[in-house]
């Protein structure tokens, strides 16, 4: 008998042993000294939720409409030049509703006479990404990209687009940024900066310059959109757009500017292989020179040869930056003069290094934590949890007496064992999470009544101290068990389903809730056989 | 030391006065919901107070250096055009904190607009060094549906989670009773921060953090009925002859000492929560302070009444214990 126990205490012991280191050092070799005293060693593996460092989280939606967009655009491109090659007549090649069904093409007009060879062009070509219906009976064929693809866009455009906001987010020096899909299959980004307090500046360098584009000017500048309309005759043709001019541009004027461009660049995003800050050596302006990748050079290079004399609008997130005149025939280098601001340079040619974003972005939820806030909460929940687990210990002192050590032993290895978990794990301790540690505490002192209570009343009962314990943990356990399955079940569905802060406060109640079923049913056995081992005969169990 | 020396209360007799009890604090629930329900506030109409998280829009926590003067502050976001600003103090007063929030916003594309108005206002009011911005949320409301969602998704499959252990280790009617009573928690609970918002307590909001909490009571509720019911089923399986009602209160009596002392234990622990645990907290605590008294009282005021009434209604007349002692699985 003797044996056997002291082969727990060991065990008990080693735990404790473990589950402090672990609290410490988590999963890292240990080194003692050093200039960090030892508690904010606690501090480091235990990492800190948002509410609690202070910081900015953001839920952003991916428009992947727009990659979309930019995927049937040069599908348009790329079937006139088809048909064309094949020497057959349509009217023309667009997208009826470019906003709300993007993945939609129209061929219309169609030769009837040629409406078999351009339907096998199609097949030929098309048949793998797009369905293909038509001839309809007003000559049109219907292109349509087939859900699956779209859908595989759809995912490839939030992956790069968390790539992207991972490099720009880089340049902020944030430790530990979180940057990852969010929800189920909604195109959704959560971005998580602890220690940033400034969300404009966040803001700024994620997406404010979405897409550099240069496109054809059909016409402009006008003072409104009214005007621009009227100068193409009241309504827009599905393959032009408006677009205003930004505020800082070349003219140096502040009034707003509406273009009539077309919608289809001529380059944009990925064709750009570089973008550095110049100075004009006349004017002392800052510039942007930029150079194309060579296949955009060859595309750069017809397009203004062909075009001498028209303008074009160079575009940066959506607004013209700088009207120009093609002087000449370009490939693939050049200078772009608009009135930039250094921020707006800077950030352009990041950008361009690292990627332009291949959709624009829509803020859906955005929270900020100050740090003050942060440091006050923690203030507030380590007090809380103190003062807690003062009430209960003295309690079970004073209660239970001699058995009321046992509980406080069982309860402080406890904290332990939680504390070690979080240390191993990694896991985020949010402001619930530490309620979570309190609310342990409290349902964990339950599990010791249970068993306690059950003893007085066997001993009441007249049995001998040793047979008060055994029978006291035997009903108890049934009891014990059924309790803590029905909180984990509880903690896990928060988990699922639950943001941030409530998942901490998740793990925190199961971690501590499983050490409890450790502590209080083992350890506590442990103690009590130790104790009734040296009872004398006749004396009972203090309790 | 030891409260509760060989209690007999005749628990199942006092079954009308608990039922009553149960009913005034459902009913007054429910009317102040209705209440809260009939008066829209900033535009958005709901039962109870709900947090930002629910309602969507826009939350501000502002740190003054002085001491705030709502008045002044209105005037600031009106002169700046901003309507349907609610502004309220924040926490204790002498932190001289306010909270400023603003209706849901539509149209995603402008989700950050108020707070820059907000910002901009007070600039303009009161000079950069007198105020910092402590706190904001701003929800939009595609997310704003996907935690209501979440919510009412995690406190179903919570009940049902429940209900099926519950049938698995006793009897379909435990589990039913159980439910019943933790249900009943559940409204108390939330009817609770209808109430005090009718009374004028500003401040006490359903977030998401919230609904934890009352997930958590639901399992507390859970807990504290399991206990009871236990200890019915062991006694049933010691005692067949034993009228139902006796043997219940017996079951009660027994586990009366370890009910009062676990709930007044963890009272304890939420108290302290409530009282030292700061502002963001303090729905969470609130709601936690209110369950666990409800769901200590459920256990014996509703649960274990309703295994006995169905009972009864089962067996016709007589009073036999003919409850079925449930399967007790080997663990």
């Amino acid at each position: 008998m003797k044996k056997n126990l002291k082969q727990k205490i060991i065990i008990i012991i080693g735990v404790l042993v473990v589950f402090l280191y672990g609290a410490f050092f988590g999963f890292d070799a240990p080194s003692l000294g050093g200039d960090q005293p030892l508690v904010s060693k606690l501090t480091q593996h235990i990492h800190l939720g948002l509410d609690l460092q202070g910081g900015v989280h953001l839920i952003l939606e991916v428009k992947v409409k727009e990659a979309v967009n930019t995927e049937t655009d040069n599908t348009v491109a790329r079937i006139e030049q088809d048909l064309k090659t094949g020497k057959l007549g349509f009217a023309q090649v667009v997208k009826p509703d470019p906003e709300h069904h993007p993945e939609m093409i129209r061929i219309e007009g169609v030769n009837p006479a040629q409406t078999g060879a351009a339907r096998s062009i199609l097949d030929s070509k098309y048949s793998n990404e797009y369905d293909i219906s038509g001839p309809a009976s007003d000559n049109s064929f219907t292109v349509t990209m087939k859900p699956n693809i779209e859908k595989a866009l759809d995912d490839k455009t939030v992956q790069n687009t968390i790539e992207v906001i991972r490099d720009r987010v880089d340049s902020l020096g944030v430790s530990e940024p979180i940057i990852q899909q969010y929800g189920l299959g909604d195109n959704q980004i959560l971005v998580e900066l602890p220690g940033i307090s400034d969300i404009d500046r966040v803001k700024t360098i994620i997406s404010s310059t979405a897409r550099l584009e240069i496109h054809a000017v059909v016409g402009g500048p006008y003072p409104d959109e009214q005007a621009a309309l009227a100068s193409v005759g009241g309504t827009l043709p599905p393959d032009d757009e408006l677009v205003h001019g930004s505020g800082s541009m070349a003219n140096g004027s502040d009034a707003d500017s509406v273009y009539v461009l077309q919608r289809v660049a001529i380059v944009a995003g990925t064709d750009f292989r570089s973008a550095d800050p110049g100075t004009d050596s006349n004017t002392g302006q800052r510039t942007v020179h930029f150079t194309l990748t060579n296949e955009a050079g060859d595309k750069f290079w017809d397009y203004t040869s062909q075009n001498v004399g028209h303008s074009m609008a160079v575009v940066l997130g959506g607004r013209v930056k700088e009207v120009a005149n093609i002087e000449s025939a370009i490939r693939d280098s050049g200078e772009i003069r608009g009135s930039f601001s250094q921020d707006e340079v800077t950030i352009l040619s990041k950008m361009l290094r690292t990627g332009a974003l291949p959709a624009s972005l829509n803020y859906l939820e955005d929270r900020t934590v100050g740090a003050s806030l942060g440091a006050d909460s923690i203030k507030q929940g380590v007090t809380a949890a103190v003062v807690g687990v003062l009430v209960v210990m003295v309690f079970m002192l004073i209660y239970y007496r001699g058995s009321g050590i046992n509980a406080d032993l069982a309860l402080f290895l406890n904290l332990v064992i939680l504390l070690g978990f979080m240390g191993f794990s990694g896991a985020t301790l949010t402001l619930p999470g530490i309620a979570g540690v309190i609310l342990t505490i409290g349902m964990g002192v339950d599990s010791n009544v249970l068993i306690f209570e059950r003893i007085r009343e066997e001993m009441r009962a007249g049995k001998a101290p040793s047979a008060a314990v055994d029978q006291g943990f035997a009903h108890a356990w049934t009891t014990i068990f059924d309790t803590h399955v029905t909180t984990i079940v509880s903690a896990a569905i928060l988990f699922l389903f639950g943001s941030g802060p409530v998942k901490g406060f998740a793990v925190t109640l199961t971690f501590g809730l499983a050490a409890n079923l450790f502590t209080a049913v083992y350890v506590s056995r442990v103690i009590f056989d130790a104790h009734v081992n040296n009872l004398k005969p006749g004396e009972v169990v203090s309790i | 030391m030891e409260f509760f020396h060989s209690v007999s209360v005749d628990w199942l007799g006092k079954k009308w006065y608990f039922l009553a009890f149960s009913l005034i604090f459902s009913v007054s629930g429910i009317i102040s919901m209705a209440v809260h329900w009939a008066h829209p506030q900033g535009g958005f109409r709901s039962p109870v107070p709900l947090g930002v998280d629910f309602r969507g829009g826009t939350q501000v926590a502002v740190q003054f250096t002085q001491p705030p003067n709502i008045e002044q502050i209105r005037q600031a976001t009106a002169a700046a055009g901003i309507r349907d600003v609610s502004i309220v103090n924040y926490d204790v007063a002498s932190k001289h904190e306010v909270l400023i929030s603003l209706p849901e916003q539509h149209l995603e594309s402008a989700l950050d607009t108020g707070r820059q108005q907000i910002e901009d206002a007070l600039r303009a009011k009161f000079g950069d060094n007198s105020f910092q911005i402590v706190n904001v949320a701003v929800v939009g409301p595609t997310v704003g549906k996907q935690l209501e969602k979440q919510a009412v998704l995690a406190t179903l499959y919570s009940l049902l989670g429940m209900l099926i252990y519950l049938w698995f280790r006793f009897q379909l009617i435990y589990g039913v009773a159980a439910v019943v009573a933790c249900f009943h928690d559940t409204l108390i609970t939330i009817g609770a921060f209808a109430l005090l918002d009718s009374f004028g307590v500003k401040g006490l909001e359903i977030s998401l953090t919230v609904i934890a909490a009352i997930l958590t009571l639901v399992g507390y509720s859970m807990n504290d009925t399991i206990v009871v019911f236990d200890r019915i089923r062991e006694n049933l399986r010691l005692s067949r002859r034993e009228p139902l009602p006796d043997l219940v209160n017996r079951s009660i009596n027994q586990t009366l000492s370890r009910t009062v002392l676990t709930s007044g234990l963890t009272f304890l622990t939420v108290l302290s929560l409530f009282i030292f645990g700061g502002p963001v907290l303090r729905g969470f605590s609130f709601a936690l302070v209110v369950g666990i008294l409800i769901g200590t009282y459920s256990s014996i005021a509703i649960a274990a009444p309703m295994l006995v009434a169905w009972q009864q209604w089962r067996a016709g007349a007589g009073n036999i214990a003919v409850l079925p002692a449930a399967r007790r699985s080997k663990i």
